[in-house]
């Protein structure tokens, strides 16, 4: 493990009476890393978040951040941290800024520094002209970004962010995404992203963990992770004209498995050049007119898919 | 800043919160005013005991009821409104943001109590005979009642109904066994026996003091008794909400 991690999991297990969402789960997270937490629902990605905000006490196990003991040292640990909850909400009755004012003097933050600050994320987050509107007078997508405010206005060096896009207008999410990047590469903030949304994962994360059943199943860089799963490699064609049954245009196909689309099929195979030249080869002798034909590397998605149909009970 | 000064600043930040959130609105004012003069209205009625007689127990009443109006509905707002679970993993530790409940409903309690005050001593022919011991009554009264709040919030549950119940049932019984209307000496045994326990005794006790009367108890008696109460409402609650804690999924 590394002497240095922003956050560490070091054998976290949490139980609730004979059920353990959580088993020995054990990660580091580097400083200045953006790390994604991938899992099914249940498979214990938001506790092991709670736990390591000092939101709930693990079974056994620590938690650090930054070093320093997340439930020996609570407060110390809580500090370095901003945290977006998952299913959190803005106080309704206070005002966009009065919320991230609020949040700001929880964190001890001084009048000139939250002011400064306050201002700026509100500026970059597009929420200064409703500065004076109440919590409950935005959006979904709105308050969502005032979350992310909030949790940034005490200078986090770690953010912990639970599905912060789930639920999201396209605009919304686009933006948070794009300002998370841009914090982690000029403030080198420390992130830690729970999310079921693959692209997300893979767009913004260095390394991803993928938890399953409370276990920890696999953690990489989304490259690597891809590269496990070789047989995920695929052919997708689409057809301009009537879709034909693909064993009927390429037998062979009979062996693989195919996942059929509006207007084509994809079908899964770890050697999809020759088989895109078949299947090219056999639409041109029947005189069908393929409108696109790629090969696929696998995704996250099909990463996921796999480790978490392996573990299935 | 240390620890200390961070805690005692998180728990001014949490009151204020509470007073901006939760206080400062039209119906918390008038439930904790109307609950009291009703009160008052349905012990008059039919007794000649002069308005002064009631005017400590019209005080001490008002002071219980707007104290501990709101505290046992902080936590379960909360959690209903998707707010509690970023305040507590803030860095405010559980003591601070209960005592930052406890404060506001306090302060809350002290200031609006002033309204019946001066009715009383306006409207009647009642004195502020002894202002320390008033004082006290209201002020550590104030902290034990809103104490009470915080802990009837602290069973883990995002329903404000179910809380109410459970303050209500709780609060309304210490009306009757705690000398606000008839002074301890002159209730029925029972009465006597159960009094001590409950903490609008010894502030009732105290304001009675303030009006000139003759306590039950000693000034010093009351207040170190409503202080100690408040102090453990508060470690109860603190231990309950760690509890809930601990089994939070």
């Amino acid at each position: 493990m590394n002497a240095t991690a922003a956050i560490r999991a070091d054998g976290l297990t949490r139980a609730f009476g004979d059920r353990l969402a959580v088993d020995a789960v054990s990660f580091d997270v580097a400083p200045g890393e953006i790390f994604g937490f991938l899992g099914p629902n249940g498979a214990g990605k938001s506790t092991t978040a709670r736990m390591l905000t000092g939101f709930i006490p693990p079974t056994s196990g620590r938690a650090l951040v930054n070093g320093i003991d997340v439930a020996q040292r609570t407060s110390a640990a809580r500090r370095r941290i901003g945290v977006v909850p998952e299913e959190a909400n803005v106080y309704a009755d206070l005002s966009v800024w009065d919320n991230v004012m609020l949040m700001a003097e929880l964190y001890g933050v001084d009048y000139p520094t939250r002011n400064q600050r306050a201002r700026e994320l509100l500026d970059r987050f597009e929420l200064i002209p409703r500065c004076g509107q109440r919590g409950r007078e935005l959006s979904k997508g709105l308050r969502q970004r005032l979350m992310l405010c909030m949790a940034l206005v005490s200078g986090p060096e770690v953010l912990f962010l639970d599905e912060p896009t789930t639920g999201l207008d396209v605009a919304s999410a686009h933006l948070i995404r794009d300002i998370v990047t841009d914090l982690n590469r000029q403030q080198g903030t420390t992130v830690f992203l729970t999310t079921h949304n693959m692209d997300e994962a893979e767009q913004l994360c260095h390394r991803v963990a993928i938890i399953n059943q409370g276990r920890l199943a696999a953690i990489d860089t989304p490259a690597a992770l891809r590269a496990r799963v070789h047989a995920r490699r695929s052919v997708e064609v689409r057809f301009a004209e009537a879709l034909p049954r693909p064993a009927t245009l390429v037998p062979e196909l009979a062996e693989l498995e195919v996942a059929m689309l509006a207007d084509g099929f994809r079908a899964f195979t770890p050697e999809p050049g020759p088989l895109a030249q078949l299947i090219a080869r056999r639409a041109d002798e029947q005189h069908m007119h393929i409108e696109s034909i790629a090969t696929l590397a696998p995704t996250l998605e099909d990463v996921f898919l796999t480790i978490t149909a392996k573990q299935a009970p | 800043m240390n620890e200390f000064s961070f805690q005692l600043h998180a728990t001014w930040v949490v009151a204020k919160k509470n007073a901006m959130v939760y206080y400062l609105k039209p119906p918390v004012f008038t439930f904790g005013l109307i609950f009291p003069f009703f009160f008052y209205l349905a012990f008059a009625a039919g007794h000649r005991a002069p308005p002064e007689a009631l005017a400590p127990g019209i005080v001490a009443m008002a002071l219980f009821f707007t104290a501990s109006a709101v505290g046992p509905l902080v936590t379960p707002w909360e959690r209903q409104a998707r707010t509690y679970e970023r305040l507590v993993t803030s860095p405010a530790s559980l003591l601070a943001i209960l005592a930052g409940d406890v404060l506001a409903g306090a302060a809350f309690g002290s200031v609006l109590v002033l309204l019946p005050l001066a009715l009383v001593v306006l409207l009647t022919d009642a004195n502020i005979a002894a202002v320390l011991p008033l004082a006290a009554g209201i002020l550590i009264g104030a902290m034990a009642f809103a104490a009470l709040g915080v802990l009837l919030a602290a069973p883990a549950t995002e329903g404000p109904s179910q809380v109410m119940m459970l303050s209500n049932l709780v609060r309304l019984p210490l009306i009757f066994v705690s000398g606000v209307f008839v002074p301890l000496a002159e209730m029925p045994t029972w009465g006597q026996w159960l009094a001590p326990f409950s903490p609008l005794s010894y502030a009732a006790d105290l304001i009675r003091i303030g009006f000139g009367e003759p306590g039950h108890w000693s000034p010093v008696v009351d207040t170190l008794t409503l202080a100690g109460f408040a102090a453990a409402f508060v470690f109860v609650a603190l231990r309950l909400h760690e509890r809930t804690r601990r089994q939070a999924r």
